[in-house]
Formats: structure tokens, sequence, C-alpha cells
């Protein structure tokens, strides 16, 4: 029982709770404030696997910027308490059985496909000393055009929400 | 053995990606909908980089990037739709917005 | 003895991380006094005088009161969340002391040979932003579980206000990252060693003058303090997020707040200002004496106030005080402490110099109104940031040719 094992299986712990809470929470925000959590603990598992420069963009963007507009929709729209109806009876007793058997089947086709393979080191990171700039090499030579083809999305993204969500006075 | 196997990250993001799955069924709330696509995406975040490091390279990671990007993007124009949904029909259930036209 | 032995970087850590808390709560503490003495001074006033000699008891007598107030309990829904919000803000605000390291110096505790830094990691300066940016939901969660028109108004103001400001605060940093190259602090520091003609330091500072100015307005908005403070002025939204928060903790979000522009202030000078390099050149050895002898004249100054112009209690205070002055004067000049002080000393320096400015402003300048806040950050202070990023890398590109 080595650190990154611990490590891991608390991270894992935290984000299996996180999303069992965002399922079982009542309120909207309760389930926002779960995804976070859930966020949290996979930008930790990010820098066990050494990506920091991920686990860093995924707590900017993702845990700071994305959630939080969440959490103003949120609270803007004042999602209140939601009610549970039992209108689809199918989804209750078929949608949780084959989600399960969605969750075995991936995860016997994944043990069959690695086994046997190298196993990670999780524990001496980072593996390569400058992964940011290794990184940055393949986004800004390899990866351009998928690059300034996601600026142009941000920009149309950004237009439509204005646009969208405007109040005609 | 001086690391964790790649085996417990991708159990981990399919188990994440299932629980995913059983929100976006069971959950009536347009917003609660989307965080549990931004908890597939994430799940799916995770096999790539769990990926990328058993391979030694970079490209996963430079995926995930994309995809932070492209949820992103896509929050804010679903947001935008949630809102507008909530303003005209006054209610953010998704089993009671379910005429085309009033 | 055995434990250490085994487990000796947890140990170091630990050690690490209780004298950090001391020291940053401390300072946080008697930050409060300096800003209501200097405060006080620019309104023509003296500030706090009667607890203590010079006032210097308040924060004591502040931390009791908030300690013994009662913890009034509004009737709102949502109790996790309402008790969560100030927890989440104090702590985010004291973890980005972390990454900070406060001195190029070695030293050892316990025998471990270790660096003046909780965690070392190479990429220090982005971790520090992705703490800040998660700092915002302490805020707006505090708003919405308030349970009240007037917080939920101002935490959705200031929440909008910090993330709007984040944006600028990081495209001024980027510059600073290009000239240096790297993301890692003691890089960032190292880079600034030398001198210009031999006498201007090579800070930062002066080719980034434009990336320095566009960070410290940012950090002032993105820390909530004057001139933009705004959602948490008391005449405007009734003290805004925090007004249903009472005792405890509404000292959390206080020593949040303080914590915060202690952090700020800190980045600002290890990338602006030099870090732990002090302004004269190496070979002027006797500067290796300044930390010492500040301290020595400081303890003899107040010996000397205590002699003449106190009496009774406050002079007791005062002479305690002085003593522990010249103690650590004394302390400063043994020659195995001294290496070790001199980077603490300059980076303490500077941060002390930018808080200054902080609270200077506070005291003098008239507050923004909300929508002049927000086209100030997104129309003038992006932009500019913007225009330096351009041009710093042009001209990197340019005499790299």
């Amino acid at each position: 029982m080595n650190v990154p094992v611990i490590m891991f299986f608390a991270c894992a712990l935290l984000a299996v709770f996180g999303a069992v809470l965002l399922i079982l929470a009542k309120e909207p925000i309760h389930s926002a404030l779960a995804l976070i959590l859930v966020m949290a603990a996979l930008a930790v598992l990010y820098l066990l696997l050494g990506a920091e420069f991920i686990a860093a963009v995924q707590l900017i963007v993702y845990a700071g910027a994305i959630m939080v507009l969440f959490v103003f929709v949120i609270m803007l729209l004042n999602a209140g308490v939601e009610d549970r109806t039992n209108q689809s009876l199918m989804a209750k007793y078929l949608g949780l059985p084959l989600s399960g058997f969605l969750v075995l089947d991936l995860a016997w086709w994944i043990a069959r496909s690695t086994s046997g393979k190298a196993e990670l080191t999780a524990s001496a990171v980072p593996a390569q000393a400058s992964s940011t700039i290794e990184l940055s090499n393949l986004l800004f030579k390899q990866f351009l055009f998928p690059f300034e083809a996601t600026s142009i999305l941000i920009l149309i993204a950004m237009v439509g929400a204005v646009v969208l969500a405007r109040r005609d006075p | 053995m001086n690391g964790v196997p790649i085996f417990y990250f991708l159990i981990l993001s399919a188990v994440l990606f299932g629980l995913g799955v059983v929100a976006f069924l069971f959950k009536r709330n347009i917003i609660a909908i989307f965080m549990s696509i931004e908890l597939m995406l994430n799940a799916v975040n995770l096999a790539f980089v769990a990926f990328s490091r058993a391979l030694g390279k970079l490209d996963g990671q430079v995926f995930v990037f994309f995809v932070i990007v492209v949820a992103a993007a896509e929050a804010a124009v679903g947001l935008a739709i949630a809102i507008n949904i909530a303003h005209n029909r006054r209610t953010l259930n998704v089993e009671q917005v379910d005429l085309l036209k009033f | 003895m055995g434990f250490i032995t085994q487990h000796p970087i947890l140990v170091v850590s630990i050690v690490k991380v209780a004298v950090l808390l001391f020291a940053v709560l401390t300072v946080n503490a008697y930050l409060t006094w300096f800003e209501r003495k200097l405060v006080g001074h620019i309104q023509s006033r003296i500030g706090p005088y009667f607890v203590g000699a010079h006032g210097l008891l308040q924060p004591a007598a502040d931390g009791l009161k908030f300690l013994f107030k009662e913890d009034l309990t509004i009737p709102t829904s949502d109790r996790f969340v309402f008790c969560l919000a100030p927890l989440l803000s104090l702590t985010l605000a004291l973890t980005t002391l972390a990454l900070i390291p406060f001195g190029p110096a070695t030293i050892y505790i316990f025998g471990q040979p270790t660096q003046l830094v909780v965690a070392d990691t190479t990429l220090g300066l982005l971790m520090v932003f992705a703490i800040t940016s998660i700092g915002v939901y302490g805020v707006a969660l505090a708003g919405w579980s308030s349970n009240s028109k007037f917080s939920l108004l101002g935490s959705l103001r200031s929440s909008a206000q910090m993330i709007s400001y984040e944006v600028s605060l990081t495209l001024s940093i980027v510059g600073v990252v290009l000239l240096a190259g790297s993301l890692d602090f003691r890089t960032l520091v190292e880079g600034q060693a030398g001198y210009w003609w031999h006498v201007l330091p090579r800070w930062r500072v002066f080719p980034q003058i434009v990336g320095f100015m566009c960070y410290f307005i940012s950090a002032i908005a993105e820390t909530n303090r004057a001139p933009f403070d705004l959602p948490e002025a008391e005449s405007e939204l009734v003290a805004g997020f925090h007004t249903e928060y009472s005792s405890f903790k509404f000292a959390m979000f206080f020593v949040a707040e303080y914590t915060n522009m202690i952090t700020v202030s800190c980045l600002a000078s290890i990338l602006f200002l030099g870090g732990w390099l002090s302004p004269f050149p190496d070979r002027w050895t006797w500067q290796l004496y300044i930390p010492a002898v500040g301290l020595l004249v400081t303890g003899v100054a107040l010996l000397a106030d205590a002699a003449f112009k106190w009496n009774g209690i406050a002079r007791v205070q005062l002479v305690v005080i002085s003593c522990l002055a010249l103690g650590l004067g004394v302390l400063a000049l043994n020659p195995m402490v001294m290496p070790i002080i001199q980077g603490v000393f300059w980076l303490l320096l500077k941060v002390f110099l930018l808080i200054f400015f902080y609270v200077w402003a506070r005291g003098t300048l008239p507050r923004f109104r909300y929508d002049q806040l927000m086209s100030f950050g997104w129309k003038l202070l992006l932009p500019v940031a913007l225009l330096n990023l351009v041009v710093t890398a042009f001209l990197i590109v340019w005499m790299n040719r």
C-alpha cells in the first residue's frame, strides 16, 4: 500500500461519492456542488497521472468558470426543489439495470484489453519534466488548425449565448 | 510495484460514465441534466489522460484540452436555452416542456 | 524519533504548514491594525489607540470579540451551504500561500534539507490561479444561502466582478511568463537577477510596467477592495454577501479577504519586483546586515517610546515588544541564520510596500459604481492587457531574430 494507490483510492471514492450525490440531491445547487467535488477529485487524479497542465486547466476552466456559470444560472432562475415524478416506469425498471450492464460491459472489455500490459508508474511525477512545453509544442504546431477552429467556436458560442439569453425590453 | 495500474483509472472512468447516464435518465430538472452531461464528459477526459500516460504520448492531453473548451461552449449555449425555456414555460421540469407550440 | 526518520517528508511538511499558518494568521491580525492606523492617519485622526500601547492589542481584542459574539442562525433552508461558504473562502485563501516560495535558501528541519516553500511544484503560477478561480464559490454560495435579497444581489455582483477581473489578471501575467519562459516561481525570480548598466536591477517591472499596472488594478478588483468594493460597501448594499454572517463566520470572510491581499501582493513581488532578490548589488556585503539592523533600531525606538511617553501597563507592553524585536535582531546577526533571513526579508519588504499601496488606495479613492466597474474591466483593462501581451510577444520574436 504505497502513497499513490492510497491517493488514488481516496480521490476515486470522493469522485464516486460526488457523482452519487449528484443523482440523489434534491436541490440543483447541491448537485452543482457535488459536481464541483467530482471535478476537484479528478484534477487531483490528473496530477497523479502527471498531467499538471490539464489539472490546472480543469480547475481554472471547468471548475472555475463553467460550473460558476451553472451556479449563476441556478441562482438567477431560482431553481428550487425539484419534484420527483414517477411518470416513466420504463426508466426506473429498465434504465437502472441497463446502465449497470453498460458499466459492467465497459469494465469487462477494459479488463480484457489491459491485462498483461505495462503498468503506470504514478509515483514518479512528472515523468516528462516539462510536459507543458511539449504539450504547447503539439498544440501550436500539429494541432494548430483545431486550436484556431475552437477559438472561432468559442466566439460563436459567446455571441449565441448573449443573443439567446437577451430579454427583449 | 510502484504505481497505480491503468486498469483502475479506466474502471473509475467507466463507473463515472455510468453514473452520468443514470443521472441523465432520472433527473427532471434541465440544469441537472446538463450537469450529468458534464459528468460524462469528465469521465471521458479521465480515460483520455490515463491512456495518454500509458502510451507515453501527449495527444490524449491535447484532446482533453479541446474537450474542455467545447464543453465550455456547449454549456454556455445550453444554459442560454435553459434560461429561455424557464422564462417562456415558467418551469424547469422537462416533463412539462413537451409541446412544440403552446 | 522513529516516526520522523521513517516519514521525513510528511513530518517536514507538517512543520512547515504549522509555521506558515501561524505566521499568516498573525500577519493577518496585524494587517487589520495597520490598515486601521493608516486609514485613520489619512483621514486626519489616530486609529486604534487605547487597547494596548499604540493600539497594538486591538487585533487580539477583535479576535476575542468575534469568538464571543452570538452566532446568529437565520431561517434559511440551506444550512449546509451557509456554513460551507466562509469555510471554502478561508481554506482556499490559505491554500494559495502554500505554493509561494519565500526565499532561495535551503533550511534544515529535523536534519532534512528542504526549501522555504510548502509545496514545491514546477507549475506553481498556474496552480495559484487554479485555486483563486475556485475562490469565487465562497462569495456566490454565501449570498445564495443567506436567503436575503441584499445578500443575493451583493454576491452576484461580487462574483461577476471577480470572474471578470480574473481574465485580465491572468492575461497581464502572460507577458512575464513569456519573458521568463517558465511557470516555476524559482525560475521567475532567478530570471530577474543581474543589473542593467550596473545600477538598475533587472526586475521585470521595468520592461513590463503596463503589465504590472494592469495586474495590480485587477488584483485590487479581484480581492474586492476599495475602490472596487461596491458589493461589500456598507452604504450600498448593507455589506453585501456577508450581511447575514455574524461572529466567527464573518471573521472567516474577513481573514480570507486579507489573506487574498497578501497572496496577490506576494505574487506581484515575485513576478514583477524581483521576489527575494535585493535591489543592491551583491558586492555590497554590508547589505547582509540590513534585517538585523532594522530590527535592532525598531527595538531601541520602542524602548525610547516606552521610557519617555507611556506609563503603566502600556509601558510594560512596549518593553516586552521591544525586547522581542531586539532578540530577533540579535538572532538575525547569527551567521547561520543570516543567509536564510535575507531572501525572506526582501520579499516581505516588497509585500509590505504593496499592501501599503492597497491601504493607501482604500483611504484615498472614491468607489466605482457597478456599471463603471464592469465596463472598466472589460472595455479598458482587458484590451490593454491583450495589447501588452501582443507587443511583448512581438518584441521577443523581433529581438531573437
